[in-house]
């Protein structure tokens, strides 16, 4: 009997998994892009009848499962905040997946925030260098960094010893930390021009300014959501958040200003405060004639009413891109233009 | 020959009573320290629940606001066909901002117009297109709605953000604070039970948030685990147990299935990503690849867990069977199964209430997935219960926090209560020799 129930569960199964003719929208990636993705996603399916599934996951990931190939069991769209890499498109190629539509629909600003107790903190990319690298320029040659509080830094800043939160490797996040902060901040304190004598190349001594002190910068591979807890049980210190938490978290975090900038929609928008990025999602184009509503999804996300200033999104957190930039983005995905 | 004289008794007797006093001593240390590990593991499990239920009891119940629409068919049916289709793009947002700016004295030009936007969640319009449509007569009627708050005045209403915060760095402004006041105090605002929470799927707006998908979801995985884990399960244990030769082969499979019952459950994830999404191509972020990944998981278990049932069955219940003529088969299935039913259930149990707390392989098969619609098949998108907590617990939104506590709460509930039906089985019918 429990033979027979197992064999008649299995049937049961094999029908129901025989190839459905409409299947939904299945869209994974980026951990940033996310809640952008699911408000998109909630409206759309709020206002028409087609189903979307978005997932999480990392940009990484998301890019990944991507470049797997086409097919109805693989996903449509990956969400990412940072563009794909060469090698990721020829692993796509490889893979059958050789038109992919590039939409990049918005920024997202990056800030440093301490508690809301706290001082204010004026930052500049190279006191955060000066804080948290393994080895500093002394008189022009690079020299292990003795830096123990925010004091010996700059003595502009509260005598906290120095702790900064910073993303994990596996967060986009970190590469716009690096490459907006930390690179900069190498090259103004001189460093990166000191390793450079001592006779490394230009990607060797970046990748040297890229070594932080473990115990002063702390990699979080957490959400921003243990970035806070992390303040909270030591005030003394500083976490990197996305600009749309801090602004939903204002109550309990003081943003710090970044070469003199505070961060704000405005100021992410125009490019004055440094550290922000554009954030993407890619489409298979081989997929749009296939798979029912995914162009109807692109398109309602590059809509106004979604991606405009004053949408669902901007509220959320999303920097909207200049007008010149909406108009494009929403050519290429009407046009279905691909990348080169 | 003589005894000890008295003074070496007395010595002999104080030694002896020395190392009575010794062993008192040792034993009275013994059960302090036993005592006092109790009372640290309490103190830990009370603090975690009243952590828990401190913040999450609050999710329980849900703010709304209550206007009066005028629910005008030149807005919502020009046409007056009061066809569902056609009412699903009327301008339903108008209606409610109309309302409620004139329930706030409220220009709708001025700069409070956004404040008193945010009053009501961003998707109240959704709620009353739903109802208007599942009522056409509703339209042309003047009707009074309850509509959800926004979840910044319902965790102010809670006292999840406080008044004493300076205004530029509260979420609720002093403005909106003023309103809420004048709202309750004309009952016009109230708290009541949070039927979303257990009626809606995910959302992006925490008051909108629900465990719907993800109750439906763990409930199909259980199923399926039911289904799968159980016959094989049984089968197996029942031949290892009773069939099997005793040979090295079987030695290594009997090995390997205790073994296979410590392996990390993420192992599980990653196998059932190669083998039922990658290679049978069974759907992503279903219910399906999530329920065959814990019947894995939960396999090891219900198999050890019978085994030592059939071994607890005393040999002359099996002995009696053969004698009056019994075959092997009949033995077991008429008598040795039969009794060690209970505890093979209470086995069962327990590995389910393991399998509907796990959250890593399902992870890994795209159970980590943002799903509005309550999934009508395991082969649609969805998510679990303690995935769907891990998800709130990453959201940035305020309201999200007693959210994800009160998903804690829920998923504790069916894990004791699950528990509980297997003490009171075990202890119904378990038998004893």
């Amino acid at each position: 009997m429990n033979i027979k129930a197992l064999v008649m569960a299995g049937a049961a199964m094999a029908v129901l998994a025989s190839p459905a003719v409409a299947r939904e929208i299945k869209v994974k990636g980026s951990s940033t892009v996310l809640p952008y993705a699911e408000i998109v996603a909630e409206n759309f399916q709020k206002s028409t009848q087609y189903k979307v599934t978005v997932e999480g996951g990392g940009s990484s990931a998301g890019l990944k499962d991507f470049c797997l190939g086409l097919g109805e069991d693989k996903i449509d769209i990956a969400n990412a905040s940072r563009q794909i890499k060469k090698a990721e498109v020829e692993t796509c190629a490889k893979n059958g997946v050789s038109d992919i539509i590039e939409v990049q629909f918005g920024y997202d600003g990056i800030v440093f925030a301490s508690d809301v107790k706290g001082p204010a903190i004026a930052l500049e990319p190279k006191d955060v260098f000066l804080a948290i690298a393994e080895t500093v320029a002394y008189n022009g040659v690079p020299v292990p960094n003795e830096a123990k509080t925010l004091k010996d830094v700059n003595a502009a800043f509260p005598a906290w010893p120095i702790k900064f939160f910073i993303p994990g490797e596996k967060h986009g996040t970190r590469e716009v930390f690096e490459e907006k902060v930390v690179i900069p901040g190498c090259k103004a304190s001189g460093t990166l021009e000191a390793y450079v004598k001592a006779g490394k190349d230009e990607k060797a001594a970046e990748a040297a300014c890229k070594k932080f002190n473990k115990d002063f910068a702390v990699d979080i591979d957490g959400d921003y959501t243990e970035t806070l807890a992390r303040l909270d049980s030591n005030k003394k210190s500083i976490g990197v958040f996305g600009l749309a938490f801090y602004e939903s978290n204002t109550d309990k975090l003081r943003v710090a200003t970044v070469s003199g900038v505070t961060p704000t929609g405005a100021t992410v928008a125009s490019g004055e405060y440094p550290v922000s990025r554009p954030l993407f999602f890619y489409i298979k184009k081989a997929h749009l004639p296939v798979i029912p509503g995914l162009k109807e999804y692109a398109e309602f996300f590059v809509s106004e009413d979604m991606i405009g200033p004053g949408g669902p999104l901007e509220t959320k957190g999303l920097v909207p891109a200049p007008d010149a930039e909406r108009e494009a983005v929403r050519a290429t995905v009407s046009d279905e233009t691909t990348l080169k | 020959m003589s005894g000890p004289s008295d003074s070496e008794r007395i010595a002999i007797s104080e030694i002896v009573a020395r190392g009575i006093r010794r062993r008192r001593a040792a034993e009275a240390r013994f059960k302090t320290y036993g005592a006092i590990a109790i009372l640290i593991a309490i103190a830990f499990l009370l603090t975690l629940f009243a952590t828990i239920f401190s913040n999450g009891i609050s999710a329980f119940t849900q703010t709304h606001i209550r206007l009066e629409l005028a629910l005008d068919p030149a807005l919502i049916d020009p046409d007056g066909t009061r066809d569902p289709e056609k009412l699903k793009s009327g301008n339903y947002r108008k209606i409610i901002e109309t309302a409620l700016f004139s329930r706030l004295n409220v220009d709708a030009k001025s700069p409070d117009a956004r404040l008193a936007r945010l009053m009501l969640s961003d998707f109240s319009h959704y709620e009353l297109r739903d109802r208007v449509v599942g009522n056409p007569d509703l339209v042309g009627t003047t009707e009074s709605v309850w509509l959800p708050a926004h979840s910044n005045i319902d965790q102010y209403i809670k006292g999840a953000i406080k008044k004493e915060t300076p205004n530029e760095r509260r979420l609720v402004k002093d403005q909106q604070i003023a309103w809420a006041d004048e709202l309750a105090a004309a009952g016009d605002l109230k708290r009541t039970f949070n039927r979303y929470l257990f009626t809606r799927g995910a959302s992006s707006k925490p008051e909108l948030a629900g465990l719907e998908v993800a109750l439906i979801g763990s409930f199909w995985m259980m199923l399926i685990v039911l289904v799968f884990a159980v016959p094989i399960g049984v089968s197996a244990a029942v031949y290892l147990e009773e069939f099997a030769k005793k040979n090295s082969l079987n030695d290594i499979i009997e090995v390997n299935i205790n073994n296979l019952a410590a392996v990390p459950s993420i192992v599980f994830g990653i196998l059932g990503l190669a083998v039922f999404v990658n290679t049978i191509g069974l759907p992503r972020s279903t219910p399906v690849v999530g329920g065959l990944v814990l019947t894995l998981m939960t396999l090891p278990t219900i198999i050890i867990a019978t085994r030592a049932a059939l071994k607890a069955v005393p040999p002359s219940i099996r002995e009696a069977a053969l004698g009056v003529g019994a075959s092997k088969m009949q033995s077991i299935f008429h008598h040795v199964l039969p009794l060690s039913a209970p505890a093979v259930l209470t086995g069962t149990i327990i590995g389910l209430a393991q399998a509907l707390g796990e959250t890593a392989p399902l992870l890994i098969v795209g159970l980590f997935a943002f799903v509005v619609q309550a999934p009508a098949t395991p082969f649609d998108s969805s998510s679990a219960l303690p995935v769907q907590i891990y998800l709130w617990a990453t959201y940035q939104e305020r309201g999200f926090v007693e959210r994800t506590s009160a998903g804690i709460i829920v998923l504790l509930a069916f894990m004791i209560g699950m528990n509980l039906l297997a003490i009171i089985l075990r202890s119904r019918f378990e038998r004893r020799w």
